[in-house]
């Protein structure tokens, strides 16, 4: 037969499995252990990949008390509007961007390679972090944080400057940020009291932001990962997936369909009975130490609801993680883009740089420019978002762009070093793998 | 304080333009895409309409496109003439760019007038209709390598070529003709000369047949002998190696957004068409729902707005510069490249959307998607813009990367 009928097509039926199809499986078996033992490659590969299945079940337990006293919570006000098109940063935003530029290029870049080996950030990059404010960005100065208005503009721009380092590492050094946006944002007094103090100081717990789902076409909008009522509060049933520094954290913000109510957001301790880490290493964003988080049968109080379960509020949360995943994806396109012009200016070919041939110099003056409008359109959505403004449109929009052409301008990285590209000397292929994720990530970030 | 939204001051500008577009520009659209080469006589009136709005934006002409918006206190940000002439350029070309290219009084020779000409130019050139004269049958993109000559002869410039693709040439009222004093002196002895239309020996040849803006007419002339008054010149007379062609090529700095803001306008009509009718189909844009997870009319249309959003905000980060005095001519090459590619296919993929309505003449979108070509080819083709671009971002001279 040649071709397919319209009736099978690819992926239609299950591959059978033929005599000879079984007996090669069996062969692959017997083979393959002892092959990869005397290479000495199966140990480290099963160290990465299942160690932290192991680690995983000793997750952190930070007892979370609340502190002080409000009699409301805390908001930030929305930020003011100039009324004038203006593209420059605050001078505090610059000062801050400033900084953390410094930080992502001095510490994060030379760490990203060991970080994406191990699957983990090292602690004192992330503490290094948390020292300069990335947390705190956008935490009320009321409650001991520095911001005096919604920060989601400052967030972006912090994210950007972090990914311009390394993603991997930028994603662990914000995924605590996630729930201490969250909780400035939607948290009422009881739990801004009880949570956020720990994020203001200066051991902030591991904490992410846990929406993603293990399957095919994962809408946020329509969860697997349960939450059921009983009497005190809520029992929470289901696995997330990718979530960053898993096994590490100490609090999380789980999106769970509430019966009767559409999905919403619970506030979930990682001492709590039922709740599990298991290492989910992906091709990318691996220095963030993506794992599952797996709840089964999980108890909650009925303070453990944040934001009401209000569809409002879900959206709004599942809007501002797609607003950080660009944020993220313009940083790593701003990587690319220095690291391949230095490379094709270099690089000689045929007797001249190669980035004297239009084949090569196009793919860079494309590069720049889908960038640029990468970084306008997220900012557009951040801006809006700050002002307290209806962003939807214009985070879908920077969604999909940071998406298709973050991820061409990862392919384009590494086309453009050729065979080096291919391999880890450079750090082109580790973009092409992080920047994989823009398109498919929900959650994990919030700015 | 970034903020990227429409300047509050130039709401009601952006408003009128639109008014105007639907009055005057929507409804003669088909008509002169069929009636190629006819004077869009309402035009006329429009034109005049838009004098009596001073800041109307209508195109590149009476306000300019001068750098630096002028006073500015040190560290202020302001939104200035390229602004609004980009947002209202925007508007318009949503109503019709072969329309708005057709502008009496609105030619890019205006532009150039605007832009480099001395104070009793423009005085001399205040309310008069210029077009702009620049390629040639064997030169393109390659403007330095004209042909056209200009032979000081006393108090005259002589001048012997052939200029094709002449915007409104044979409707406006003079020509900014760009010709060289020395060819063997290179750019630098390339000069723009204003040409008045009834001057001896400047011959129209033809109008062209083409693909879209039909509305617009496009000039083909020889020079025969044109004596133009020195004082016509625009800019310097002197050969200056550093400066000469620079200074022409700054008009593109300041037309490039300009035209970028024309692709803008077509595919925003294209897309706001296309919405309408993907849902008389019953498709409707969730902005919330994963793209993948809606019908592919409407993944394909978020895709489509995507690329839309970032050609309209590049557009307005040029025009942002220059108003605040910053080089833009990497951004400005930025909001060319994307608007016009992405203006094509944006265009080209809603007539695939809407099936027969989008390619048959009942509705327009079949004609935006042919006036959109031109976006990427008229003020330096995509590839010229990739040209600058790379150059720019690479540091190289165009010695360099040819």
């Amino acid at each position: 037969m040649v071709g397919l009928s319209t009736s099978e097509g690819l992926g239609a039926e299950p591959h059978k499995r033929t005599a000879i199809g079984s007996a090669m499986s069996v062969l692959n078996r017997l083979a393959g252990a002892p092959l990869l033992t005397r290479l000495g490659i199966k140990e480290p590969v099963d160290r990465v990949v299942y160690g932290a299945t192991k680690a995983g079940f000793t997750l952190a337990n930070r007892t979370f008390r609340a502190t002080g006293s409000q009699t409301k919570p805390q908001r930030l006000p929305s930020a003011g509007d100039s009324g004038v098109f203006d593209l420059n940063p605050t001078e505090d935003q610059q000062l801050i961007v400033e900084t953390v530029r410094e930080f992502a290029a001095g510490e994060l870049r030379p760490a990203a390679s060991a970080a994406d080996d191990k699957c983990s950030a090292p602690p004192e990059l992330l503490s290094t972090a948390t020292s300069l404010g990335v947390t705190l960005v956008g935490v009320p100065e009321s409650l001991g944080g520095v911001a005096t208005d919604r920060s989601t503009m400052t967030n972006v721009l912090v994210a950007s400057a972090l990914a311009e380092g390394d993603l991997g590492l930028a994603l662990a050094c914000l995924a605590p940020a996630a729930v201490s946006n969250a909780l400035v944002l939607w948290g009422d007094e009881d739990q801004q009291a009880t949570y956020l103090p720990a994020f203001v100081g200066d051991d902030v717990p591991a904490a992410a932001l846990a929406i993603q789902e293990p399957r095919a076409v994962f809408d946020p909008f329509s969860l697997r990962t349960k939450a059921y009522r009983t009497a005190g509060g809520f029992v929470l049933d289901g696995v997330k997936s990718l979530v960053p520094r898993a096994a590490a954290g100490e609090l999380f913000v789980v999106a769970a369909d509430l019966e009767g109510r559409g999905p919403a957001l619970f506030l979930v301790e990682s001492s709590t009975a039922g709740v599990s880490a298991e290492a989910e290493p992906a091709m990318g964003l691996r220095a963030a130490g993506t794992g599952r988080l797996v709840l089964s049968k999980v108890t909650v109080a009925s303070t453990a609801l944040l934001g009401g379960a209000d569809a409002g509020v879900y959206a709004e949360c599942v809007r501002l993680a797609r607003l950080g995943w660009c944020a993220l994806a313009v940083g790593t396109g701003q990587a690319v883009l220095s690291y391949v012009t230095g490379y094709v200016n270099d690089r000689v070919a045929f007797g001249e740089p190669v980035s004297h041939r239009q084949g090569v110099a196009f793919k860079v003056a494309d590069i720049g420019t889908e960038l640029d409008g990468m970084r306008l359109v997220t900012w557009r959505a951040a801006a809006l978002a700050a002002r307290g403004l209806p962003f939807a449109r214009e985070v879908a929009l920077a969604r999909k762009l940071c998406a298709d052409k973050g991820m061409a301008i990862g392919s384009d990285g590494v086309q453009l070093l050729g065979g080096h590209g291919f391999v880890k000397e450079h750090p082109v292929e580790r973009w092409y793998r992080d920047l994989r994720a823009v398109g498919l990530m929900e959650g994990a970030v919030l700015v | 304080m970034i903020n990227l939204e429409v300047p509050k001051k130039y709401r009601t500008l952006v408003d009128q333009a639109r008014q105007a577009a639907v009055a005057f520009l929507r409804p003669n659209s088909r008509k002169y895409d069929q009636a190629e080469h006819t004077y869009p006589k309402e035009l006329d009136t429009l034109a005049a309409l838009l004098d009596g709005l001073s800041a109307s934006g209508g195109g590149a002409g009476t306000g300019g496109v001068r750098r630096s918006a002028g006073k500015r206190k040190k560290g202020e940000v302001v939104n200035g003439s390229n602004m609004s002439l980009a947002l209202g350029t925007m508007e318009m070309c949503w109503g019709d760019a072969g329309l708005l290219l057709s502008m009496p009084r609105q030619g890019l020779g205006n532009a150039a007038i605007a832009s480099v000409a001395d104070e009793d130019q423009l005085a001399r050139y205040k309310g008069k209709w210029a077009a702009m004269a620049i390629t040639e049958p064997d030169t393109g993109s390659d403007s330095g390598a004209i042909r056209t000559t200009a032979v000081r002869d006393g108090d005259f410039y002589v001048l012997n070529g052939e200029k094709i693709f002449v915007t409104s040439g044979e409707r406006a009222d003079c020509v900014v003709v760009w010709a060289t004093l020395d060819r063997a002196k290179g750019k630098a002895a390339i000069k723009s000369f204003v040409v008045d239309r009834d001057t001896p020996g400047f011959e129209l040849v033809r109008l062209e047949h083409k693909l879209g803006i039909r509305a617009s007419d496009t000039a083909h002339f020889r020079l025969d002998n044109v004596r133009v008054p020195a004082s016509n010149l625009l800019g310097s007379p002197e050969i200056l190696p550093d400066k000469g062609f620079a200074g022409v090529m700054q008009t593109f700095d300041n037309t490039r957004p300009l035209v970028a803001a024309m692709a803008v306008g077509i595919a925003k009509a294209a897309l706001e068409e296309t919405r309408r009718l993907l849902a008389e189909a019953d498709i409707e844009i969730d902005y919330d729902r994963p793209a993948n997870s809606q019908p592919a009319a409407a993944a394909a249309f978020i895709e489509m707005e995507a690329d839309y959003e970032s050609a309209y905000l590049l557009t307005l980060q040029a025009a942002w510069m220059a108003d605040n005095g910053k080089p833009n001519s990497l951004q400005a090459s930025y909001a060319k490249a994307k608007a016009g590619r992405s203006t094509t296919s944006i265009t080209l993929r809603c007539v695939e959307l809407c099936g027969s309505i989008g390619y048959a003449e009942h509705d327009l979108l079949e004609k935006w998607s042919r006036d959109a070509k031109i976006m990427d080819i008229f003020e330096g083709t995509q590839q010229i813009q990739q040209l600058i671009i790379a150059r720019r971002l690479l540091g190289k001279t165009s010695a360099e990367l040819k």
